[in-house]
């Protein structure tokens, strides 16, 4: 095993996949001589041919729609949205379309399409290249959505995305892309979608979160730790399909919850990650149900001090730890 | 049933106008046919709304001829694949459905071949005639026909896509980013507007600022062409060299413009006294495709009047069995509310 970046693990997840299956084909702004501008699709003009790997026009409504029709002729097209900012013009075609044509013809259509979109901010990427867009995805049946954290997630995440045979949308915090690294095994495996993550065990506290802010949460449960509280840390992975089953049993079995994500708070995933647990864990609780997150700002203004005091960081979270194991 | 008899095709020089695209005397008569029964369905569709049976119709009535003259074309040139939208109900017919299928379909129930009553009229996928209406959000189609013709020509096949839609439609961002698309992959796909200057209330010239969309064409790098919708013959022809052009080597796109008419409401929710003068309405009415060509079957000597009362009795026959066959059957049952959300 090699330690490899996020970005290295997806690139190498696509690469595999389409050396696998000759339906799988990339498409979207500047995925061929320059490989994307994250470069997850480098090389792949020259293996796999003009094709297979589409230097699509400035339009993302076409480049989803586009992906839509060909899954209807059963090529499974991993489509490449630049940035989540950029991705509001694919809405109709993702959630109005691709999300309900299998339902739509009665089963007779399906659209095993994925769409790859960075999303996250902390990168100093102001109001339109920081958008955490999750909120709006993950509410729709027939959409499943996908945030990896670590590479090795996202390398068999994107595996199964790929093989899946519904309209996947596989959210990347661009942060994570370059900073995260880790374990990845060469070759082919697969993490089932739908299944959350383990990533810490723990006894006082549980700690739900994705993406990047999953990295912050484990660096303040460690904190927590030396203060003596012990904090589980389950990484939910994929937002849809929910695990619910996780997050019952560690909400059962810590009694306090604590949710964190970069997006805003209000309407966003841990609402209903809550929701859940205070259906079906509610005799279980020691405490209220806590979230931490975006404030409610339309987006993540510019300024290095703006940007921040926007983020999560593990100083946040562990004061939001700390208060929830005083209660 | 009656017996419709068949004059033979050679009762007549070969020099008239069908002749010369080779189409022959019966082909016309079963064209003729197609459009008079998707007339009657269409006029029975419109009984049964206002009976509050039919929760809701988009009429065909003035794109008859050019529907079917399309449909026409694209059976004979063979391997096409449809996108079609909502009002090309003669398309459907031509493709196999019968009356039954069009009734079940209108009232949404179980046996719609499309959807088993999940949306409206003919939306969804029916593999077997083969088209897809994946929506009600006009202009989207374009981009999933040319992901479809994008795929067909991925996958060596040689199939055409024909996608249809409104002038309205053609307003769209993604119809400019489908066809934009197509140019740039020379795909095999045949853009198809049935430009009846009307968008529910919105006349042409608020929808552009040019006379034919046909004149877009060439800003994609492919041919566009304006064509009556009335004249079946041109609008075979054209259908013709379209899907001839998308097959052969280093053709591609084009975008095929029928002027047609819309002779009643937008839907039947719509009241189009509204915004069009009584003498608009009395122009558009002299433009009606049925008599149009009856009068060519006529005057060539296709047709008789008594074939034509035949015909006419025939239909009304079919659609009488059709509407109340269609009362019969089930509707969906409420425990298949929550299958096929996902694929397997
Ligand atoms: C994106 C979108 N906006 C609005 C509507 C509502 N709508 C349905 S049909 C229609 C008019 C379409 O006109 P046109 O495309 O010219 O087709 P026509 O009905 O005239 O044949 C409108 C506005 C819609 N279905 N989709």
């Amino acid at each position: 095993m090699a330690a490899k970046s996020v970005i290295e693990a997806i690139r190498e997840a696509m690469l595999e996949e389409m050396r696998a299956d000759s339906r799988v084909m990339v498409l979207g702004e500047d995925v061929g001589k320059r490989g994307g501008v994250f470069l997850a699709t480098q090389g792949f003009i020259e293996e796999f041919g003009e094709a297979r790997v589409i230097d699509t026009p400035l339009a993302e409504a076409s480049i989803a729609g586009i992906s839509v029709g060909l899954a209807f002729k059963g090529l499974r097209p991993i489509a490449e949205i630049q940035f989540s900012d950029f991705w509001w013009p694919a809405c109709n075609q993702i959630i109005g379309e691709a999300s309900r044509a299998h339902y739509g013809s009665n089963g007779a259509l399906s659209v095993p399409m994925v769409v790859r979109i960075p999303y996250g901010g902390g990168v100093l990427g102001g109001l339109y290249h920081s958008q955490s867009i999750e909120g709006y995805l993950y509410n729709t049946p027939g959409l499943k959505v996908i945030t990896p954290a670590t590479p090795y997630d996202a390398k068999g995440l994107l595996k199964a995305s790929i093989r899946d045979n519904n309209p996947v949308i596989f959210l990347e915090h661009k942060k994570t892309y370059r900073a995260v690294r880790g374990e990845v095994p060469d070759g082919d495996y697969i993490i089932p979608i739908g299944v959350a993550d383990v990533k810490r065990q723990g006894s006082d506290i549980s700690l739900f979160s994705y993406g990047l802010t999953m990295h912050y949460s484990l660096e303040a449960a460690a904190r927590l730790e030396k203060e003596g509280v012990s904090v589980e840390v389950v990484d939910l992975r994929t937002l849809r399909p929910l695990d619910k089953d996780t997050i019952l049993a560690s909400a059962r079995k810590t009694g306090k919850v604590l949710i964190a994500h970069e997006a805003n708070v209000i309407g966003g995933v841990g609402a209903e990650v809550a929701a859940i647990i205070a259906a079906d864990a509610f005799e279980y609780l020691d405490a209220p149900i806590h979230r931490i997150g975006g404030p409610d700002a339309p987006g993540m203004a510019f300024a290095p001090t703006l940007e921040s005091a926007y983020m999560l960081n593990p100083d946040k979270i562990s004061a939001a730890l700390r208060e929830l194991a005083a209660y | 049933m009656a017996q419709l008899k068949e004059r033979p095709a050679t009762s007549h020089s070969a020099s008239l106008p069908h002749h010369d695209l080779s189409v022959s005397d019966s082909q016309m008569l079963e064209l003729y046919s197609k459009m008079v029964l998707a007339r009657g369905l269409d006029e029975r569709l419109w009984a049964l709304n206002r009976q509050g049976k039919v929760p809701l119709l988009a009429s065909c009535q003035g794109l008859e001829s050019a529907s079917v003259g399309n449909a026409f074309a694209a059976l004979q040139e063979g391997g096409c694949f449809f996108f079609s939208y909502y009002r090309e109900l003669p398309l459907r017919l031509m493709l196999g459905l019968s009356p039954l299928d069009i009734m079940v379909a209108h009232y949404g129930k179980a046996a719609d071949a499309f959807n088993a009553g999940r949306q409206f009229l003919f939306q969804g996928y029916s593999p077997k005639h083969p088209i897809i209406i994946n929506s009600n959000v006009v202009g989207s189609s374009l981009c999933h026909a040319t992901g479809y013709a994008l795929g067909c020509k991925t996958l060596g096949e040689d199939t055409v896509v024909l996608v249809s839609f409104g002038d309205g439609g053609s307003s769209e961002g993604e119809a400019h980013e489908a066809m934009n698309f197509a140019g740039i992959h020379k795909l095999p796909i045949v853009f198809i507007c049935y430009n009846n200057k009307l968008a529910i209330s919105v006349p042409q010239r608020k929808q552009m600022a040019i006379d034919n969309l046909a004149d877009r064409a060439p800003g994609y790098g492919f041919p566009g062409y304006s064509i009556d919708g009335m004249d079946i013959l041109s609008v075979i022809k054209h259908t013709r060299e379209a899907i001839q052009r998308a097959r052969s080597k280093d053709g591609g796109p084009t975008l095929l413009e029928f002027k047609v008419e819309r002779l009643k409401p937008h839907t039947s929710d719509d009241d189009d006294r509204k915004y069009r003068t009584p003498e608009e309405l009395d122009l558009v009415r002299r433009r009606d495709p049925l008599p149009i060509f009856r009068s060519y079957l006529l005057e060539h000597g296709v047709i008789t009047d008594e074939q034509d009362r035949l015909i006419q009795a025939q239909v009304k026959e079919k659609i009488d069995q059709a509407t109340e066959a269609a009362e019969k059957e089930p509707w969906p049952d409420p425990s298949t509310l929550l299958n096929h959300v996902y694929s397997p």
